[in-house]
């Protein structure tokens, strides 16, 4: 493997960032959205958001990719790769995002949504000042447990053409006919990218468990 | 609230509860509940557990919904629309068993959020107000922690501090010595007993019959839903009328 090779997985690496945190970013601003209609006590709205919780957990992330690269291509929607995979992620992201926050809002004890509204908060402040900042050190670690899968998700981009780190692998081990060593370089890449998350993930986890005492 | 409506006597009451019924889907929390509390007043509200005592002071500031009936306070007719509900809460201050304090803010943002959020004061406004009330339940050096790092006796004196920043005509206590070590019950009491003294409009669910015989006006006692008796509490302790009444008595006193 000589430097080109290296700059080519490079340039595939960043662009698995990218779509990380592009997934993240978009992933967690519709998330909050899904979780606060997911809590919302309003019927209709608590159904409606299930059910797009459900559809997303329920089908592979490789199939919901394929469908909004494809399946919006037959109707005519001819999208970018990198915005199709974006918008992909993202739908994604939001379902399990939404599903990991709402049982974090539902954990917060009602005792603190009661005081808040003794107090005569708004829904607004109720969430923003007392409930989220409570849900969200609860859902720490099952985050950035997501976020892990979500970086190593992005490679399932490779199928609509999306030129990221396990592609470009792909693609060179395919000119050097050397899959051990690109792969093993890949692998080590995709290592080094997540094992900080998962144990920062389970550094947060010890110490919430220690401070629930 | 219009001068106008303070002439009739009804309309003098602080807190009026008329008719007052309240289900929980096919149960029936509350029964023809009439209850009339006048400015300054306190009362004491004991029964066995289940008589709907929490039930009933959480209809007034609507933490839970009421389905036949009304409940005013002050002046305001307590509907169920967000408007009149958040016109009530600004005035009734609420204290549960729980402290119910925010674990992530300390006790000065505990004590200055609402009235920040809820009120518009600016930030030093609230500030110098929190620091006053915390001096007056004798936690002032505390203002800087967390909620955990206090013992029950503190968060609770801070609870009643967080309620009384927003400046309520009415405080509602819900067995806010029920979750403590025995040895703080007193500072708690205490406490309750200078806001008493201060004039303050209070409904208290508690079975201490030591601050009930100290500091109320009146004693109502609940059972199965309903208001069975009320009086003095010199009266009430000494010439109960239900039977009810004198089982409950008989029991709690019997514990002390
Ligand atoms: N959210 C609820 N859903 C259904 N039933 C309820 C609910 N809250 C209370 N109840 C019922 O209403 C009745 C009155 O309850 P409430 O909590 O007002 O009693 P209480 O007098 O405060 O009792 P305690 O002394 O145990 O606190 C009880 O039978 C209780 O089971
Ligand atoms: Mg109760």
């Amino acid at each position: 493997m000589g430097p080109d090779e290296y700059l080519f997985l490079l340039a595939g690496l960043k662009w698995t960032v990218a779509l990380s945190a592009i997934g993240f970013f978009f992933g967690g601003i519709a998330g909050l959205l899904v979780a606060l209609a997911r809590t919302s006590e309003l019927r209709v709205v608590e159904r409606i958001t299930a059910g797009y919780i459900g559809v997303f957990q329920g089908t592979p992330l490789l199939m919901q990719l394929f469908v909004v690269y494809y399946g919006l291509a037959l109707i005519g929607l001819k999208l970018d790769a990198w915005v199709a995979v974006s918008i992909g992620l993202t739908l994604h992201a939001s379902a399990y995002l939404g599903e990991i926050w709402r049982g974090a809002i539902e954990a917060v004890p009602k005792g603190q949504t009661e005081a808040a509204k003794a107090l005569s908060l708004n829904y607004t402040s109720r969430m923003r000042d007392v409930v989220l900042p409570q849900a969200f050190r609860i859902s720490l670690p099952a985050t950035i447990g997501f976020l892990v899968q979500l970086i190593k998700g992005t490679s399932l981009a490779a199928i609509v053409g999306f030129t990221e780190l396990t592609r470009a692998g792909n693609m060179i081990s395919n000119q050097i006919f050397q899959p051990l060593l690109v792969f093993g370089i890949v692998g080590a890449l995709y290592f080094i990218m997540c094992c900080p998350l998962t144990l920062y993930g389970a550094h947060l986890e010890r110490k919430f468990a220690k401070s629930a005492r | 609230m219009t001068q106008a409506s303070m002439t009739t006597s009804a309309a003098q009451a602080m807190i009026a509860m008329e008719r007052v019924e309240k289900w929980y889907g096919a149960f029936q929390a509350l029964h023809d509940i009439n209850l009339s509390v006048r400015a300054g007043e306190k009362i004491v509200l004991c029964g066995p557990s289940g008589s709907g005592k929490s039930t009933l002071i959480r209809c007034i500031n609507h933490l839970e919904a009421y389905q036949k009936g009304e409940i005013r306070v002050g002046g305001t007719v307590l509907g169920h629309e967000s408007k009149t509900i958040d016109a009530v809460r600004r005035e009734v201050g609420m204290v549960f068993q729980q402290f119910n304090l925010f674990p992530h803010l300390t006790i000065l943002e505990n004590c200055t959020l609402a009235p920040i959020r809820s009120l518009g004061l600016s930030k030093a406004e609230a500030q110098g107000r929190a620091r006053k009330l915390l001096e007056r339940v004798k936690i002032a050096e505390q203002a800087e922690k967390y909620p955990a790092q206090l013992s029950g006796g503190q968060q609770q004196r801070v609870a009643i501090a967080r309620a009384l920043c927003m400046q309520p005509k009415v405080m509602l206590f819900d067995e806010p010595t029920s979750a403590l070590d025995p040895e703080m019950v007193k500072e708690v009491l205490d406490t309750m007993i200078t806001l008493a003294e201060e004039g303050m409009t209070m409904i208290c669910v508690t079975h201490e019959m030591g601050f009930a015989r100290q500091v109320a006006d009146r004693v109502i006692f609940m059972a199965s839903g309903a208001i069975v008796e009320e009086a003095p509490p010199a009266e009430f302790f000494t010439n109960p009328r239900h039977e009810r009444t004198r089982k409950f008595l008989g029991e709690i006193l019997g514990r002390h």
